[in-house]
């Protein structure tokens, strides 16, 4: 589903990600860890398109991402994305904002998109919330409506950068249990996160990923109890300490 | 103090202030704000775009204007546009354009520059994340603007860009250097006819005084109301 080849990208001369490779099959969780400036949020950015990068290769369904030929606008809004600081649009409604690109992007009807809208916002538990702004709404609940709305485009894979890392934590869990629900349906799901449970349960494979390098992919379990790499088993040791 | 004055010639001339004067004001301030809001748009998304020719003629144009006297654009496109006009139409004199319409021109391109200043911090204030959001969602650039930054932006812009349509308003007085019967035209018309400076001029002053800040106070509450809630 996704796959990414020897990608490395520079800002300027600083390489902030070296020869990555990694793949997510479908129906498959990968969650991406490392420290912080590492180049996680890099490389998911990359997958998109959002970010861009000089050389290797990313393909997301064959279509290549990379490619300038690549309808880039079309295959965005195939794939799903959840953002650290939600990014709800702040000037529109709830509801609005899942209708919005609907409607403007691949041009469904008005009542067919609040329908699907309706139908999402009830899943993640936000019915009642349809018609507030996203201003009104608390951390997590913005961060589930920013998942209805990604989800509003049926997506082929759903991809999140550190969804609750800019979360109080009495709002992770609600934001986690949402996307347990959606990797046991079977959605596609790469995932940047701190969250090792969420890792634990769900992630079929972990990469861990520091100074730009992909330093170990491995099987959820594998990672957890046989790290390779000193690096990770460091991190390993300092993040599961508290 | 006030025995010496005249304060009648303000009362029999009112009509004649208002109905060609001030309408004439009015329609030039809307008119030129109306112009300059849209060019001034264009020119904003000029200066923001990645392409540098677009880039360096917005900023070279909007430098220009800011630093020219608006008296000196008023003078100087009154008497050249018409030879301008001439030159690109080739007629065989001088093209007729009139006070009011050069005046409108003048306007019009001064503010934008202002207009575009305002709207280019207004459109960088909105979060990269937003367009990043957008895009994500599989917007294309143009449909990202229209219906994510630009109505933010514009919503952060509204309190600057009437502020600064207030100062417009001001400054249209100085179309008196091309003997136009505005606001103030016709407040100096009168004035020098009766001999009624002070009262004219004072009263010219206070009736200024009062639509910019009754304006200023409606932008004020304006703000609270449009705000988002962040």
């Amino acid at each position: 589903m996704i796959e990414i080849e020897n990608v490395s990208k520079w800002y300027g001369t600083v390489q902030v990600l070296k020869n990555c490779s990694a793949r997510v099959d479908k129906g498959e969780v990968l969650v991406v860890c490392g420290p912080s400036g590492s180049g996680k949020s890099t490389l998911i950015k990359c997958v998109n398109g959002l970010e861009s990068f000089q050389q290797g290769k990313i393909t997301v369904t064959g279509i290549s991402v990379g490619d300038p030929a690549t309808n880039l606008s079309k295959l965005r809004s195939r794939i799903g994305m959840v953002f650290q600081h939600f990014e709800l649009f702040p000037h529109l409604s709830v509801i609005r904002n899942l209708t919005l690109a609907q409607e403007k992007v691949i041009g469904r009807s008005h009542d067919e998109s609040v329908a699907k809208g309706l139908h999402l916002l009830e899943r993640v538990g936000l019915s009642a919330y349809a018609n507030k702004f996203p201003g009104e709404l608390s951390g997590g609940q913005q961060q589930r409506v920013a998942i209805a709305r990604a989800l509003a485009m049926d997506p082929v894979a759903m991809l999140f950068d550190e969804p609750t890392s800019a979360l109080d934590p009495e709002m992770i869990k609600e934001v986690l249990d949402v996307m347990v629900a959606l990797a046991k349906e079977g959605m596609t799901m790469m995932v940047v996160t701190h969250e090792m449970g969420f890792a634990r349960q769900v992630a079929r494979r972990i990469v861990f990923i520091d100074g730009g390098e992909i330093i170990e992919d491995a099987p959820t379990e594998d990672f957890f109890h046989k790290p390779r790499s000193e690096r990770a088993q460091a991190f390993l040791s300092k993040i599961l300490a508290h | 103090m006030f025995s010496n004055f005249d304060f009648d010639v303000i009362l029999r001339s009112l009509p004649y202030l208002f109905r060609d004067g001030m309408s004439f004001t009015i329609t030039l301030t809307v008119m030129a704000g109306s112009l300059g809001l849209v060019w001034g748009t264009v020119l904003a998304l000029m200066r923001l775009s990645d392409f540098p020719p677009l880039t360096f003629l917005a900023a070279g144009y909007v430098n220009l204007m800011r630093s020219v006297p608006l008296v000196l654009m008023i003078f100087w496109f009154y008497f050249l546009v018409p030879y301008i006009g001439q030159w690109v139409t080739g007629a065989s004199q001088p093209i007729r354009v009139g006070a009011f319409m050069s005046s409108l021109i003048t306007f019009a391109l001064f503010e934008a520059a202002f207009y575009a200043e305002i709207m280019r911090a207004g459109i960088r204030s909105i979060p990269r994340g937003q367009m990043a959001a957008a895009q994500a969602l599989g917007m294309n650039y143009w449909t990202a603007m229209r219906y994510i930054i630009l109505p933010q932006a514009f919503r952060n812009m509204v309190p600057v860009l009437l502020t600064q349509t207030i100062v417009l308003f001001q400054d249209t007085s100085l179309v008196y250097v091309l003997s136009i019967t505005d606001f103030l035209g016709a407040a100096s018309k009168i004035a020098q006819r009766d001999g009624r400076l002070v009262e004219m001029y004072l009263f010219a002053a206070v009736v200024y005084f009062a639509i910019s800040y009754a304006a200023s106070n409606i932008v004020r509450s304006l703000q609270s109301r449009i705000a988002i809630i962040r």
